[in-house]
């Protein structure tokens, strides 16, 4: 607990006046000061999210309560009115494969830049460019939105159709018809938009590598990159760790740029396995209806399925964390 | 297995700073040779030239010879990694992998040289930690943090990781500055016992370190601050610290300056 001033308990002998007595050492202003403003900081973030749960929690039940599908496993989305009918699995799917897929990208492709910034480019390149990285990071995702939708699609295409038509017979990649806004297509560009944020973490990370571990590496006869892998890299990884769940949060609960490229999919359209489908994530689902929020009943279906959003950011973070605190001991 | 190292008139820069000039020496095996010398007197640049670890640094580069029995360090198709695989290095501050296990640590420089048989790993560890009197201490937690032991402890487990790569000879440089009086002592029968395997080149400030662990010493110094670094002498330890032939040796080892 901070804010708890120090107390020197030892007694005084007898006559002599304390020590720098100005009655000020048990509780000096400036301790007590920034000790309060540290803790009630802390106590306000942990109130903070509980009540957004316990508000996500309070107008999801009703709507919840009075839903005629199950909520996990359907994939109908017929809110409001006397039979409401409501299940995520649609939502759930898009939104987690593609922001698999953006990770499965954006992690290795993000480290990789992170290391050529630390360990590879000529020393004056380093700053202008982590500088650009930064930069990136920073941009509005309309813009990625916006570049998707004219400048990517386009040169996308033909990629799809060549995937598609060599390796069309394994299911993931299947043809379905759709040529714009697919899971893929979204994974991508959502790749693209978190590579950014992936880089600009790491580079701080490895940046701090101590010298006297790279040179341990070196001097037991390490070659540059074996030096990188022996210490650059496990130094790094609580960091890379942290980078990526910014980044797949990011990816997870985007909504702008994804709302404005996803194909849609007819309701009651049939299920398919193919990344080539289209489909909604939460959030552009979401923010696609916006509009429809026209009782509490309609509007609780989609707030429940914020929650699950939420829930699902807090467990792979939660897995993070513990994956970090496992190797606590061996990160110094 | 230890080998002989011939200096040639070996200059050193970083960048356009000239940092250590004219050094001419002839390193015994199986002997301990101190570096003594004032800060900044070079001697632990010199040092680093001898596995080509001053490359790691921008700008590092020499001229001259270094000869490894007939070996040049320097020749145009040398590696520098093959360079410090041959001769290993341990540092002023204990630098363990903070990644790694004791183990892994010892194991390290074998993985990196594509030991992969779980047995030979298990012996040469052993045996590294044995070398490095440090067995005894850490038998019963080898998958335990090496950052976890004592700084002494730690420095040990350095000189164990250095020698499991089994190199013909070992540079440290001020292995013991950061450690306690009880822990440097270890250190010091330490070197006292590898040298029967090693050649070892030590540099430090401690002048009774030097007269006790080496067999030759060599004494570095500058003409002024801003000047390069240069040996003034080396010669038997013995003869430096009782009768040395440069007025200014005898002025640095009696306490007159620096």
């Amino acid at each position: 607990m901070t804010g708890v001033p120090v107390v020197d308990e030892k007694p005084e002998p007898k006559g002599n006046a304390p020590l720098g007595g100005d009655n000020a050492s048990t509780a000096r202003l400036g301790d007590r000061l920034f000790g309060g403003a540290a803790t009630a900081s802390g106590v306000i973030v942990i109130a903070m999210v509980t009540l957004i749960a316990t508000f996500l929690i309070v107008q999801a039940v009703p709507a919840l309560l009075d839903n005629q599908e199950n909520f996990l496993t359907s994939r109908a989305w017929n809110p409001g009115g006397d039979q409401p009918g409501f299940g995520i699995l649609e939502f759930l799917w898009t939104t987690v494969v593609a922001g698999a897929i953006a990770m499965l990208i954006a992690v290795p492709f993000g480290v990789a830049v992170a290391l050529f910034l630390t360990q590879y480019a000529p020393v004056w390149m380093r700053g202008p460019a982590a500088a650009l990285v930064d930069l990136l990071a920073a941009v509005p995702s309309i813009v990625y939105g916006l570049w998707g939708l004219i400048t990517f699609a386009p040169f996308f295409r033909p990629i799809q159709g060549w995937i598609e038509s060599t390796f069309g017979w394994f299911p993931l990649l299947a043809q379905t018809g759709i040529t714009g806004g697919t899971i893929l297509f979204i994974a991508v560009v959502l790749s693209i938009m978190v590579v950014p944020i992936v880089t600009a973490l790491s580079r701080e990370i490895f940046a701090q590598t101590p010298l006297a571990h790279k040179e341990g590496a070196l001097a037991l006869g390490a070659t540059h990159w074996e030096m990188i892998r022996t210490t650059v890299l496990p130094f790094g990884r609580p960091g890379v760790i942290s980078a990526s769940m910014l980044a797949l949060g990011r990816a997870l609960g985007e909504t702008i740029a994804v709302t404005f490229l996803v194909s849609s999919l007819p309701n009651g359209a049939a299920w398919t396995w193919s990344l080539f489908n289209g489909g909604e994530t939460f959030a552009s689902k979401i923010a696609n209806n916006a509009a429809e929020f026209s009782n509490p009943s309609r509007t609780g279906a989609y707030i429940a399925a914020a929650l699950v959003l939420f829930v699902l950011t807090f467990v792979v973070n939660s897995i993070a964390r513990i994956v970090i605190e496992r190797r606590k001991a061996f990160s110094e | 297995m230890a080998k002989r190292i011939d200096v040639t008139d070996l200059n050193v820069y970083y960048g356009a700073f000239k940092a250590v000039e004219g050094v001419t020496m002839t390193i015994e095996p199986r002997s301990v040779t101190a570096f003594i010398g004032p800060s900044g007197c070079g001697k632990s640049t010199f040092l680093r030239t001898l596995n080509r670890m001053h490359e790691v640094i921008a700008g590092g580069r020499v001229e001259g010879k270094v000869m490894l029995d007939d070996q040049d360090l320097y020749a145009p198709r040398m590696d520098p990694v093959a360079v410090r695989r041959t001769v290993g290095m341990v540092f002023q501050r204990p630098n363990p992998f903070p990644t790694m296990s004791i183990y892994d640590n010892v194991a390290a420089g074998l993985r990196l040289n594509g030991v992969k048989n779980k047995k030979t790993l298990d012996g040469i560890v052993e045996s590294s930690l044995q070398g490095a009197n440090l067995w005894a201490e850490v038998k019963d937690r080898l998958n335990k943090p090496g950052a976890g032991l004592s700084g002494g402890q730690q420095q040990r487990l350095c000189i164990a990781r250095a020698i499991a790569v089994q190199p013909q000879v070992l540079l440290m440089d001020e292995p013991c500055s950061a450690l306690d009086p009880i822990s440097t002592l270890a250190i010091e029968d330490l070197v006292g016992e590898l040298k029967n395997e090693f050649t070892i080149v030590i540099v430090t400030h401690n002048m009774q370190q030097a007269a006790r662990v080496s067999d030759r010493t060599a004494f570095f110094n500058l003409r002024a601050t801003g000047e390069p670094g240069r040996l003034v002498e080396i010669a038997d330890t013995t003869k430096i610290f009782n009768n040395p032939s440069e007025q200014a040796t005898e002025d640095y080892i009696s306490g007159r300056f620096g």
